[in-house]
């Protein structure tokens, strides 16, 4: 559905970086998700972190797998290479992507549906792995493009737009990525830009895993009294029709709110979220006490946001392979192919 | 004594070693093998091993073959029974006037043995105790000492072993002494005790040449070294983990920058063969050469990656060393049954190409070539071999390289490229009318050709697209790369027999050595075959003017259903009848002896029997 190309004017008043890069060269296609989407908050939060970073666009790879949340990679960073994949495997063929070429800059984009249920497995080895990378989970607790079935990410005892109550206990990304090693991990919640912009822009810096989970709420799913015959139609015939004029748009939910505070979040189905963001002296260089420091409030019912746990002396899988600095996909016949003479030798050991 | 006269052959025979899975009687064995190499005779040895690790059957064959045919042969002439469980089965197939060796520490009842068979016994076990106590040792040396008294009974040079025992323990001065004294106890035991040599005897010769001795899995393992692969990702499954592990000691050989140390390779242990696919796809995507080995499950769960790979065109090679299915089958048996699921694999309309190669100097070739052709083709290339050749020692030619061979990346757009003026970039364009459209690696350009890649429909820019025109332009372009496909690929083998015939044999991979073997049997049962050797899918235009050039041809081939000659008809619109299937598949390697009698019976009946009648 990325058939919308922005127009290419370009303001030239607009502020420039290091690079002497505009926004608008961050920007992608412009999206079709639902209007009021927490994912395309996530997309202007990444923009705006490769902008500040002065990032060169092309230079980064966007791997994604298959779901709203897995399009996303198209709305930003037009002039870079994305690859979505198949449902859920987006991190093998992050890893595989890494391994050709360790100068890229690597984002891989994911949904609930396509890391915690089916792409699981996929999620956690690329994390135990070390891939250099950042990985983000667009996390909006339902399977969005498939229509609102639950994820492995919705908590137990919520309910589903037709009413159906989730028995299933529910899996914590964070807490995984934690206890697998992950050496940057980060929550955050799609509409605080605040927070989000800050924590992208260093985790694409890390060298190793960084993991964020950002919390982005569905408006289709949560949003149980829209229009959802119109909605599923536009959706069915992939038309150029917009969106917006078929389904309730929503404003986007956007929050701001101090470090150390809780704040309550209405979603749009009504339903509640406390966030509760890091306090500035929290100490993130401690694995052990950010998985105790998480479970503590989710028990309390509150969702942990900021920068949970990160590694000053993280390595990344490449440093495990002892690969060579230059990227395999630049080594030649020259490089490689041991020729003649090795083979001679190979030839006298095996009579 | 035998009422059959004991078998009397130099240098041809089958020698059988009937062990325990776990008792150390694998590196004595292959150390008898390679013996008769070095005494200049060609052997074709074969593994049969149990889906286990301790304790079930396993048997060692080694053929030793004189006229150098490396197929197996079928039929025991010595068996060197070491295993109680399976003694009736062994003795029962000694061929008659056979051999049968075994430990004869224990007194065995007659009725344990046949009337028309030469019972040699050593008392192995008696003669171990009595030198060693440890019972580790007690067991390995067991396995030396009987292939001493086997060098005395066959009149082979103990020399040649005592060099061959050298090699291997060169620098272990105390395992070298002990391997060599143990090998004595066994020879001036059966000197002394038994009447040496007997029938069967190995005589120097020089038959071998240059010839190397090599296992295929090794060999493809070793292309891909030499064809530039950097990243492999793997998941274990027999008969293929052993390409894998050959990659990594190849590469920790061959590959580490002589200034760093570091490597210029990565290998991943998948944690599944999803994730292993999907690495080498990434890889690939990004242009290292990337490759996974596996078997049939692995190529199941591979699936829906082989598709990606497929439409959204994205070079990468698999090499599946089959093993008889379904399911887990038999899973250290071999076949050749994924023939169809390979070609096919994924869903929707999807075509791979296939390579077969019959032998490790060909697997090399064939695995060196793969990447070059993944590039140029942008599509996912098979490397078909199977347990028969993957796992076994064979005899070949040495493996050749040209150090002029540059790799062809195929049609890549670099930065240069993209800033001509003109020059127009859309990433599914089929600019040469080839079927094959330009790719630009991620990175290459600040604000030319980058694209996005994706299984959904998409226009020749690379655009979303589910419009019907579009797509069926896509998929027509598809249909025009895999025809360009056929003349990059290996073209088949036609030999032709020494008269005009009307009748020929199509053929494949490991059954090579079998059918060449047959054909001589064949001939001296007074038929004419004239054959074609598959080497690749898609089909080259030689495989329909072969079929038409005869009256009809036998299709060869170690699977229930006859995959290969199911693709020929499906993809060239074969008449099926003129395709007389000839299938063996009980997870032995096919014979010689099995091809001769099912075409030799096949071609019998047809004398007598109008042609529509035999055929229907
Ligand atoms: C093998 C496979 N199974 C199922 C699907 C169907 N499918 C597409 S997206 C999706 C779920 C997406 O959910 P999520 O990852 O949470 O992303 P969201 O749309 O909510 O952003 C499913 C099940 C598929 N594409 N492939
Ligand atoms: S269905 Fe939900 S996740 Fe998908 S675009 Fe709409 S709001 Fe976003």
């Amino acid at each position: 559905m990325t058939y919308i190309a922005k127009p290419k004017f370009h303001h030239p008043g607009l502020p420039k970086n290091e690079l002497g890069y505009t926004h608008r060269d961050y920007e992608g296609k412009i999206s079709t998700l639902c209007a009021g989407c927490g994912h395309d908050s996530i997309t202007a939060s990444i923009i705006e972190a490769c902008y500040e970073l002065s990032i060169e666009p092309h230079r980064v790879a966007k791997i994604s797998g298959i779901g709203c949340s897995s399009k996303t990679p198209d709305y930003f960073l037009g002039n870079s290479h994305g690859f979505n994949s198949v449902h859920g495997r987006m991190p093998s063929v992050l890893t595989g992507a890494n391994l050709a070429n360790r100068d890229l800059i690597y984002l891989g984009v994911s949904g609930d549906g396509d890391s915690a249920s089916i792409g699981f497995g996929q999620f956690a080895h690329s994390i135990r792995r070390a891939v250099n990378m950042t990985y983000i989970v667009e996390n909006n607790g339902v399977y969005g493009l498939t229509k609102g079935q639950f994820s492995a990410t919705a908590d137990r005892g919520s309910k589903s737009k037709k009413g159906v109550m989730n028995t299933d206990n529910a899996i914590d990304l964070v807490a995984i990525a934690l206890q697998l090693g992950a050496s940057f991990v980060a929550r955050s919640f799609s509409g605080d830009k605040n927070q989000l912009v800050p924590l992208i822009a260093a985790a694409i810096r890390h060298k190793g895993a960084s993991f964020i989970d950002v919390i982005s709420p569905c408006i289709a799913f949560n949003n149980h009294a829209g229009s959802t015959k119109s909605f599923d139609y536009v959706r069915e015939h992939n038309d150029a029709v917009n969106r917006l004029d078929v389904l309730t748009g929503r404003d986007p939910i956007t929050v701001d709110y101090a470090p150390g505070t809780v704040q309550v979040v209405e979603q749009h189905d009504g339903t509640r979220l406390a966030l509760r963001k890091i306090d500035a002296d929290y100490d993130a260089n401690d694995r052990l006490a950010a998985m105790t420091f998480l479970q503590k409030h989710a028990a309390k019912g509150q969702v942990v946001t900021g920068l949970l746990y990160v590694d000053p002396d993280s390595e990344d899988l490449h440093t495990h392979l002892d690969t060579v600095e230059t990227p395999l996909n630049t080594l030649e016949a020259k490089d490689l192919c041991p020729g003649t003479s090795a083979l001679e030798k190979i030839n006298a050991s095996l009579r | 004594m035998p009422v059959q006269s004991p078998i009397s052959s130099v240098n041809d025979f089958v020698v059988r070693f009937a062990n325990v899975n776990g008792s150390g009687s694998a590196s004595a064995n292959e150390l008898f093998a390679r013996a008769i190499l070095r005494h200049g005779v060609p052997v074709s040895p074969r593994n049969i091993f149990p889906s286990n690790i301790q304790g079930l059957p396993t048997w060692y064959e080694v053929r030793v073959t004189e006229a150098g045919h490396l197929g197996a042969r079928g039929g025991v002439d010595m068996m060197v029974a070491m295993n109680p469980q399976t003694w009736d089965k062994d003795v029962a197939s000694i061929e008659p006037g056979g051999y049968l060796f075994y430990d004869s520490t224990k007194p065995m009842p007659t009725s344990k043995f046949r009337a028309d068979i030469n019972v040699i016994g050593v008392p192995l076990t008696a003669i171990t105790n009595s030198t060693y106590t440890d019972p580790r040792q007690r067991q390995l040396f067991k396995n030396i000492i009987y292939l001493g008294a086997m060098c005395a009974l066959l009149d082979m040079d103990p020399k040649i072993v005592e060099q061959l025992i050298a090699e291997q323990y060169k620098g272990k001065e105390k395992l070298l002494s002990s391997n060599v004294h143990a090998l004595h106890l066994g020879r001036d035991w059966a000197l002394q005790n038994l009447k040496c040599p007997v029938g069967l005897r190995v005589k120097k010769s020089d038959k071998v040449g240059d010839r190397i001795f090599m296992e295929g899995n090794s060999a493809a393992a070793l292309g891909a070294v030499y064809g530039g692969a950097t990243v492999c990702a793997w998941y274990p499954i027999t008969p293929s983990s052993s390409v894998a592990e050959a990659f990594t000691s190849h590469c920790k050989k061959l590959r580490h920058d002589p200034e760093t140390g570091k490597a210029k390779y990565a290998i991943v242990q998948g944690e599944d063969e999803l994730a292993s696919i999907g690495i080498v796809i990434g890889a690939s995507w990004n242009g290292a050469r990337a490759f996974t080995a596996t078997s049939g499950p692995g190529i199941s769960l591979m699936t829906e990656f082989i598709g990606l790979s497929y439409f959204a065109e994205i070079p990468a090679v698999i090499m599946n060393i089959q093993r008889a299915g379904p399911s887990t089958g038999m899973p250290t048996r071999t076949q050749q049954c994924d023939i169809i699921a390979c070609a096919y694999a994924s869903h929707g309309d999807t075509k791979h190409v296939l390579l077969f190669p019959e032998d490790p100097a060909e697997a090399f070739e064939f695995a060196a070539q793969s990447f070059d052709l993944a590039d140029r083709l942008q599509t996912m290339i098979f490397l078909m071999l199977d347990l028969d050749i993957g796992m076994n020692h064979r005899l070949c030619r040495p493996l050749k390289w040209d150090d002029a061979r540059q790799y062809d990346r195929g049609k890549v757009m670099t930065a240069e490229m993209l800033d001509e003026p003109g020059r127009d970039f859309g990433r599914y364009l089929d600019v040469d009318g080839d079927g094959i459209p330009y790719r630009t690696y991620p990175g290459t350009h600040p604000t030319k050709g980058s694209f996005f890649t994706r299984g959904t429909s998409r226009d020749r820019y690379a655009r979303y697209s589910e419009e019907g025109a579009i797509y069926a332009d896509n998929m027509q372009r598809l249909v025009r790369k895999f025809e360009t496909a056929q003349d990059m690929v290996p073209r088949p083998l036609q030999a032709n027999a020494a008269k005009p015939t009307k009748y020929g044999v199509i053929y494949f991979g490991s059954t090579a050595p079998a059918m060449d073997e047959a054909i001589g049997l064949l001939e001296a049962r007074g038929h004419q075959l004239d054959r074609l050797r598959i080497r690749a899918f898609p089909f080259h235009s030689s495989v329909a003017s072969f079929i038409a050039d005869h009256d009809f041809v036998y299709v060869v081939e170690q699977n229930r259903d006859g995959q290969l000659r199911q693709l020929i008809v499906n993809e060239n619109g074969i008449d099926p009848v003129r395709l007389v299937p000839i299938l063996h598949y009980d997870g032995t390697p096919i014979t010689a002896r099995f091809i001769a009698n099912a075409i030799g019976d096949h071609q019998d009946h047809l004398k007598v029997t109008p042609l529509r009648k035999a055929v229907s």
